[in-house]
């Protein structure tokens, strides 16, 4: 944190010695608009500033005029590269001011769309991040993979991105036939997708190079700067929210949750490939034990109804006039769910003042904490190694500025 | 599936994890706690907030800042209410630590110092709603451009902005 310690740390020419580097915000290793401010010493880095905000629109006020079924799809756009996890802490959230239970086959599948959505944005990650390094035929074989999962997500709730397909209360739609089938044949398939990409990077002698001992962090800095998920397992503390306070349904499930010790690049690569495979297995589960039955709470005041019930029966009518109309009323209070998206600690703050629009919506991003570890692993270090210190915390700028 | 009903009574609460804890450190500094939807809350007095925060991560009770934000109860008075989501992660439980504030003096103590996670987070709150910290090493707009006009999350600011 060396640029904190400073008396004042706004970067301009410290002497002679060093110089600044302007590094973004178009810059296409910084996975977004990030701007770093670099003072360098010839090739070394000493000190590191992060400039965030070129992608702030507003979200968190946004939410406060809409209802309370109409924040869902804004949440869509916060972290873009996993929309239903995002939609998972919002509706639960939301779902734990109510009261409302949920039924088991809308709990199940949310578990496996968060666990495939956990897959498709490593995929992007480790594409991203090989890319950045210099190995630039694993980005392709990654978005194949990613391709036949955005076809998934189409297949059951009509877009391959923004889904919105969590609601309060349970989901959008009842998945179409031959979905199951679709993500059976994608989860057969994915082991040896990943023994593909292990093929090319795990065993290849520079990219280990490249990654063995770069921008190190100990478990009780990772602690400290509030790093989460991935990024903290590798440094050897394990702690994982699904497993050790689960939410929606995650006790039902047996993974293990990958550890490294070394928390360097390498460390957190390591991680994440091994927790692509987790998740294939917890999908896999979920896919298997998969309960039928209701997919939305018996909850008409709350769950829009069916389409053909809102046409044919009366009180399904007004009540979705109701829902649309007026939104629902939610009890005064306040609650804090957190849930492990794939890049961490993904928090909702949502304070409810008892009408039918939020008083106050909060995500606490792990993008935005993650990335104050930054200047820490990267300062004292070489310049080229800040490109691989950024794609191994896993930033996604929509979440960070929000 | 009716809520239960929050818990307000400071004596029924006293034996909870974390608050037994503060309540033996410095009793005069909790003002009330709550227990509501399987979360506690403790409202401390807005001058130890930062104390508090420093004890309870040297006991090793507390060792992660998960999140720090801030809602606008305008137009009541003190209207901001200011929230530390704590985690320990050895016991696997959260707490919800809060701070009240009023508009015209919303000055709080930085735990910039204790956690540094809280340097972005705190950063965000000067920015959007106008809440300073003393002892912060660079509290300068984060998310607004410099010389923006205005805490954009405060609640006398219009949605659409001022046109």
């Amino acid at each position: 944190m060396g640029h904190l310690n400073q008396a004042n740390p706004v970067l301009d020419t410290a002497d002679d010695r060093t110089m600044i580097l302007n590094m973004g915000p178009q810059h296409p290793s910084t996975h977004g608009v990030l701007r770093l401010l670099l003072e360098i010493d010839g090739e070394t880095v000493v000190r590191m500033m992060p400039d965030i905000g070129f992608l702030h629109t507003g979200i968190e006020k946004t939410c406060e005029a809409k209802f309370y079924q109409q924040v869902v799809p804004l949440t869509d756009r916060i972290d873009y590269l996993c929309p239903m996890v995002n939609n998972l802490c919002y509706v639960q959230a939301v779902e734990k001011l109510l009261g409302l239970e949920i039924p088991p086959r809308a709990v199940w599948m949310r578990v496996m769309l968060a666990e495939l959505q956990r897959i498709s944005s490593h995929l992007v990650w480790l594409g991203t991040h090989a890319m950045d390094i210099g190995a630039m035929s694993v980005f392709l074989y990654c978005f194949r993979e990613r391709e036949d999962l955005l076809r998934i997500y189409e297949m059951v709730s009509g877009q391959r991105m923004m889904t919105s397909y969590f609601r309060i209360g349970g989901l959008a739609l009842e998945p179409p036939l031959g979905f199951f089938e679709k993500v059976k044949d994608f989860l057969d398939r994915f082991p040896d997708k990943v023994d593909e990409y292990e093929d090319l990077l795990t065993g290849n002698r520079i990219f280990i190079d490249r990654l063995k001992g770069v921008a190190q962090i100990s478990g009780e800095d990772a602690l400290a700067f509030g790093l989460s998920g991935p990024s903290l397992r590798a440094s050897g503390v394990d702690f994982d929210i699904r497993r050790d306070m689960p939410y929606g349904g995650y006790e039902k499930f047996r993974f293990k949750v990958p550890v490294q010790k070394d928390g360097d690049v390498w460390a957190r690569y390591l991680c994440r490939i091994a927790e692509l495979r987790e998740s294939r297995e917890i999908a896999k589960q979920a896919l298997e034990g998969m309960p039928s039955g209701p997919i939305k709470a018996d909850a008409p005041k709350i769950v829009l109804p069916d389409r053909e019930k809102m046409k044919t029966q009366m009180e399904a009518l007004i009540y979705h006039f109701k829902i649309v109309t007026e939104g629902f009323a939610v009890p005064e209070g306040e609650v804090y769910h957190a849930i492990e998206s794939p890049r961490g600690e993904m928090g909702y703050y949502v304070v409810s003042d008892g009408t039918a629009k939020p008083m106050r919506v909060h995500m606490r991003s792990p993008s935005y904490a993650n990335l104050q570890a930054l200047p820490l692993m990267c300062e004292g270090k070489l310049i080229a190694d800040v490109v691989a210190a950024i794609g191994s915390i896993d930033i996604v700028l929509g979440e960070i500025d929000r | 599936m009716p809520v239960a009903p929050a818990i307000t009574d400071l004596e029924q609460l006293k034996n909870r994890p974390i608050l037994s804890d503060l309540l033996a450190w410095n009793a005069g500094a909790v003002q009330k706690a709550r227990f509501d939807r399987d979360e506690l809350t403790v409202f401390i007095a807005r001058e130890s907030i930062r104390d508090a925060c420093a004890w309870l991560k040297s006991q090793g009770v507390i060792d992660f800042l998960s999140d720090l934000t801030c809602a606008d109860f305008y137009p009541r008075d003190p209207r901001f209410e200011v929230a530390y989501h704590l985690l320990s992660i050895r016991n696997k439980q959260r707490i919800r630590l809060k701070a009240v504030l009023g508009g015209d003096d919303a000055v709080l103590e930085s735990i910039t110092p204790v956690w540094p996670a809280a340097n972005f987070f705190e950063r965000e709150l000067f920015d959007l709603f106008g809440i300073r910290f003393l002892g912060h090493p660079y509290l300068r707009r984060i998310m607004m451009p410099e010389d923006w006009e205005g805490h954009p999350l405060r609640k006398d600011y219009p949605v659409e902005g001022y046109r």
